[in-house]
């Protein structure tokens, strides 16, 4: 049973090719341009994923996709990409993602520039800015929602759709945005 | 939470009294105060509306689809954290320290927030010293000529009356889901309304046939 479970949390070795003295691999290494896949385990896995027992204090930027299961306490920002909140998830933190799948709990303000979608069981205390959102029944969720509509859907005339967006701002100005974001819980 | 737990504590003695069927399936029905309160946002965009129904798509979805900003909050919730669900429910709304929490978590914001307030039925499980600070505090951060929707129920000699989740599905139409029967903390005659709501500039009522007082109170 031991033995399975560290197969299966690690790459598992060639049995046909046992662990050898560092000069005999170099005398029998092949030469070749092409990289070993196991350097390169970036291109075959999933998103990057900060598990439930990792606590972190600061600020994580990210390239691609990630999944945090454990507690963060400062910033998330991966502005092109999907940031996955595991059910073990607490973040302290502000978020900015492409987009953001909540199944454990934010307490801060949420930038998706896409989407978000609360789960069932999840907990936001927060305002959120996104173009889309979608709640559960039997999520959590105190703040405000502001629905920011691309320019490209808004066909309207420039200066029509200028004057919409400085009213946008002046109202945003007097919204419960700075209120909500010091009544976290 | 309290909903969940009016469903398994029929029996507390003070607040919530035998539960006389279970939850059921969703009605919608027709509301005049629903109307009356989405046609003082005609033709206005980018406004804010405060919602205390706690965050459900439907509402967001309608709301932000008018182009408003919503703030979604679950007052019951607040309520149950502020005051418990027990026999002590009310006398713990006299408690100086649990009325500030009540009042901080549900009603921290600037004066004239808000161009609209969905209220629904929250008001009438306040007792009365909280009940009339809630008011005036909305009063504060709600912005001249904005509404405010508010339930109560009307039927003066029922033990209890019916607690619903409310979604809106149309501008004048909303589903309600029963949750449990409740004793309210009291009842509301149009007289009593329009003292507690003296402040504002206008009081307006719909009595329905199914004993819901719609208040639709203008700022």
């Amino acid at each position: 049973m031991w033995n399975k479970r560290k197969e299966e949390e690690y790459p598992p070795k060639s049995p046909a090719t046992p662990a050898a003295p560092a000069s005999q691999i170099k005398e029998n290494a092949p030469m070749s341009t092409n990289p070993a896949p196991s350097h390169h385990p970036t291109e075959s896995r999933g998103p990057a994923v900060i598990g439930k027992s990792v606590m972190i204090k600061g600020q994580i930027f990210s390239r691609e996709d990630l999944t945090i299961d454990g507690e963060i306490d400062g910033s998330v920002e991966l502005h092109e990409h999907r940031l996955t909140v595991g059910p073990n998830g607490k973040l302290q933190a502000g978020v900015k993602a492409r987009e953001v799948v909540v199944l454990g709990t934010i307490h801060g303000n949420v930038e998706a520039s896409d989407k978000i979608d609360i789960r069932k069981d999840a907990k936001l205390v927060g305002d959120i800015k996104t173009a889309r959102i979608v709640i559960e029944d039997g999520a959590y969720f105190k703040g405000s929602i502001d629905i920011a509509r691309p320019e490209a859907a808004r066909p309207a005339a420039p200066a029509q759709a200028k004057a919409q967006s400085s009213s946008s701002t002046a109202s945003n100005a007097a919204t419960p945005a700075t209120a909500a974001a010091g009544d976290s819980r | 939470m309290l909903k969940d737990r009016l469903r398994s504590e029929p029996s507390s003695p003070s607040l919530h009294s035998p539960p006389r069927k279970s939850p059921g399936q969703a009605q919608n029905r027709a509301s005049n105060g629903l109307d009356q309160f989405f046609a003082s946002l005609q033709d206005q965009e980018s406004l804010s509306i405060l919602d205390f129904s706690g965050a459900s798509q439907a509402n967001i979805s309608f709301i932000t689809s008018m182009g408003h900003r919503i703030y979604s909050n679950d007052a019951l919730r607040t309520m149950e954290e502020a005051f418990g669900t027990g026999g002590d429910f009310i006398t713990n709304q006299s408690d100086p320290d649990r009325a500030a929490l009540f009042l901080r978590e549900n009603l921290e914001f600037p004066d004239r927030t808000f161009d609209g307030a969905l209220i629904w039925d929250t008001l009438q499980f306040l007792a009365p010293p909280l009940l009339q600070d809630t008011v005036d505090r909305l009063y504060r951060i709600l912005r001249p000529q904005s509404s405010l929707l508010a339930f109560f129920h009307a039927e003066e000699k029922a033990q209890t009356a019916p607690l619903y989740s409310y979604r809106i599905v149309e501008s004048k139409i909303m589903s309600l889901t029963p949750r449990n029967q409740v004793r309210p903390v009291q009842y509301f005659n149009n007289r009593s309304l329009e003292k507690l709501f003296q402040k504002f500039h206008s009081v307006k009522f719909f009595l329905t046939r199914d004993h819901l007082r719609e208040v639709i109170v203008r700022r």
